[in-house]
């Protein structure tokens, strides 16, 4: 798919429309749809909640004119998150939908990892995706354990559910998370996957602080609380790639273009010819919407575009399993461990965040209660018990 | 006496707050006279056509093998469509299985209250527990000798577990007491003999006799596991402690 960024095209801003009925649509199944699908319905939703959160901060920081400008294509993102985050069907408990998310996590972040060209940038990518990847196994023991299901009915055999970088583990103190920024001059891609990673992670880290609470098991609650902490991280993790030097505007453009290349990504790839509709049509409101953000850059900052985005979309995001990757990440990398902004052998991890996970691990690790013994079976661990002797 | 029935500083009713729920009372009917617009009947065919325009929640899935496909082949020879027996089979082993967790987790409770008058007899809890698991091994091997995947979520199973999930919460959270438990669980234990009663006369239909005699024994154990829940249940509601 060949998009020019910069050619005047899409839905104009007034044409872009909704109903309740429109909006409220039959969600996908979660037994026939492919996997991908909801994956790139979470990833999407996630797009859109950082479009809504950087928008609102943005207004804040603006004159009225702009402030205008950002409300009204603000509205818009909104009712597309709504119509989105709305085809997740309610047959998923809140844990089967949290598989999900995990998927998310680790097939997205592996398939931008492989693209990132700043090796850096990528490397900060793998670290956190081991993280994901130890998730994953974690409420994967959850599901089997609590509610007595298969994580594999949600992951369709695409993702791997074994440990990766002990959860346990990933507790760090503040500046062991923060990273460095991306130089001003890094090659548009790098912004882009910065910003879909910090979305994604940002939608996570709020899915579970939110139906965190909807569980009455104590363990649940615990690991919920446990996971979201790690996602607060993985959020500052990511957020400080950005170069703290871009303008509010400069990144307003590029969440446009973000948005446009992720939208162009999930046309090329979705399976199901009524949510591939969706994704077309959210592609010309992007289009619309980056024209606009593109109007107020060169208005206000007097700056032409061209100097921050490519002309055409660098290649799409690959939503397809990334296991080898991943089991290739997990076997070499899975003993880093952060050191201020740096990556370092386990051993060398600083005394600051050793003291920082022992004090919140001192009362008992949720994530360690709840895969005890945990090894995943095709149809939950009980298909690995012997049978029992029966008893008339 | 159940635990659950003590008197205490519950907010929840008009009469904790009889000034202001008079005051509220007031306002609905002078300020609020004019209530909201729209027809009575709007939210129900609202409804109605979302139903008239939605399909399901998804299919009972083709065999996965070729010796499965050829057995689900032969059974429609016979001219018996063998999905919605497979999908019968895929909700009583996910019942099954998430009824091993559900009876694991009231353990825990009980667990926590040995020596207490409202604990259970752990070992009879276990028998229960075990039986589940014998009972979705069962079904695990009914479904392979038809062909099909007994790792697949079936339509049937996928609702089920919409259903189960408010006995789960129930069972699970730390607060509830044993009586409140056992409700959820007899809840649980009756929709699980009404569901073996069915899932034996659909494996008479399709002819296979085998099945439903296993499925018998299965059916008389969860009879006893709903009865020994009912009669736990009343002994602590009714009795004293």
């Amino acid at each position: 798919m060949i998009l020019n960024l910069f050619e005047p095209g899409g839905t104009p801003l007034d044409q872009q429309r909704f109903t309740w009925k429109d909006l409220v649509r039959e969600p996908i199944s979660k037994l026939d749809d492919d996997a991908f699908t909801r994956v790139r319905v979470i990833l999407m939703n996630g797009i859109e909640q950082e479009a809504l959160r950087f928008s609102h901060m943005m207004s804040r920081q603006s004159p009225p004119a702009l402030r205008q400008a950002l409300a009204e294509v603000r509205r818009v993102e909104h009712f597309q998150a709504t119509m989105i985050n709305w085809l997740i069907g309610p047959d998923h408990s809140p844990l089967e939908t949290t598989i999900g998310y995990e998927q998310v996590a680790i097939e997205v972040t592996a398939a931008i990892a492989q693209k990132e060209p700043d090796p850096y940038v990528a490397q900060v990518l793998r670290f956190g995706l081991l993280e994901d990847f130890d998730h994953m196994y974690r409420y994967s023991a959850l599901l089997d354990r609590l509610e007595g299901k298969d994580a594999n009915n949600i992951l369709q055999g695409y993702t791997d559910i074994v440990p990766g970088r002990p959860t346990v583990d990933e507790h760090r103190s503040p500046e062991d998370d923060l990273r460095d920024p991306y130089r001003k001059d890094a090659d548009p891609l790098t912004k882009l996957h910065s910003i879909t990673i910090t979305a994604g992670e940002a939608q996570t880290q709020n899915y579970y602080l939110n139906i965190g609470p909807l569980f009455a098991d104590p363990v649940a609650r615990q690991l919920y609380a446990e996971i979201a902490a790690i996602e607060e991280q993985h959020v500052t993790q990511y957020g400080s790639l950005v170069n703290p030097t871009e303008s509010w505007l400069e990144q307003w453009v590029l969440h446009e273009a973000n948005e446009v290349y992720t939208y162009a990504s999930c046309v090329q790839t979705e399976t199901n010819p009524r949510i591939k509709q969706i994704w077309q049509r959210f592609l010309d409101y992007e289009l619309g919407h980056l024209a606009v953000a593109q109007h107020w850059f060169k208005e206000i900052e007097r700056r032409d575009p061209a100097e921050i985005l490519p002309t055409v979309l660098p290649s799409t995001i690959d939503f397809s399993s990334q296991r080898e990757f991943v089991r290739k990440v997990l076997r070499e990398e899975v003993d880093l461990r952060a050191s201020g902004t740096q990556f370092v052998p386990r051993e060398q991890e600083p005394p600051r965040s050793r003291e920082y996970r022992r004090q919140l691990n001192s009362q008992g690790s949720p994530s360690n209660a709840v895969a005890a013994g945990y090894r995943w079976a095709a149809g939950t661990e009980l298909a690995r018990e012997p049978e029992l002797a029966t008893i008339e | 006496m159940d635990e659950s029935s003590k008197l205490g500083m519950n907010r929840t009713g008009a009469q904790m707050a009889p000034i202001n729920t008079r005051s509220m009372r007031e306002a609905a009917d002078r300020i609020g006279a004019e209530p909201a617009r729209g027809e009575t009947m709007g939210a129900a065919a609202v409804r109605g056509a979302y139903v008239a325009e939605s399909g399901t929640v998804g299919s009972v899935p083709v065999p996965g093998t070729v010796t499965g496909m050829v057995k689900t082949g032969m059974q429609k020879l016979m001219g018996r469509a063998p999905e919605a027996f497979v999908d019968k089979l895929g909700e009583r082993l996910a019942y099954e299985r998430t009824g091993v967790r559900l009876y694991e987790a009231l353990m825990a409770k009980c667990q926590a209250l040995q020596g207490t008058d409202n604990a259970l007899p752990l070992d009879e809890l276990r028998v229960h527990r075990d039986d589940e698991a014998r009972h979705f091994k069962l079904l695990e091997r009914c479904i392979e000798q038809l062909g099909a995947d007994p790792t697949a979520q079936t339509p049937c199973a996928d609702v089920i577990a919409t259903s189960s999930l408010g006995v789960l919460q129930v069972v699970s959270d730390p607060r509830t007491t044993i009586p409140q438990a056992l409700n959820a669980m007899l809840t649980a234990e009756l929709t699980d003999t009404a569901g073996w009663e069915l899932l034996i006369k659909l494996a008479r239909e399709h002819g296979q006799d085998d099945m439903a005699q296993e499925f018998e024994r299965a059916l008389q154990q969860e009879r006893h596991h709903a009865s020994e829940v009912q009669r736990w249940l009343e002994v602590q509601v009714l009795e004293p402690a």
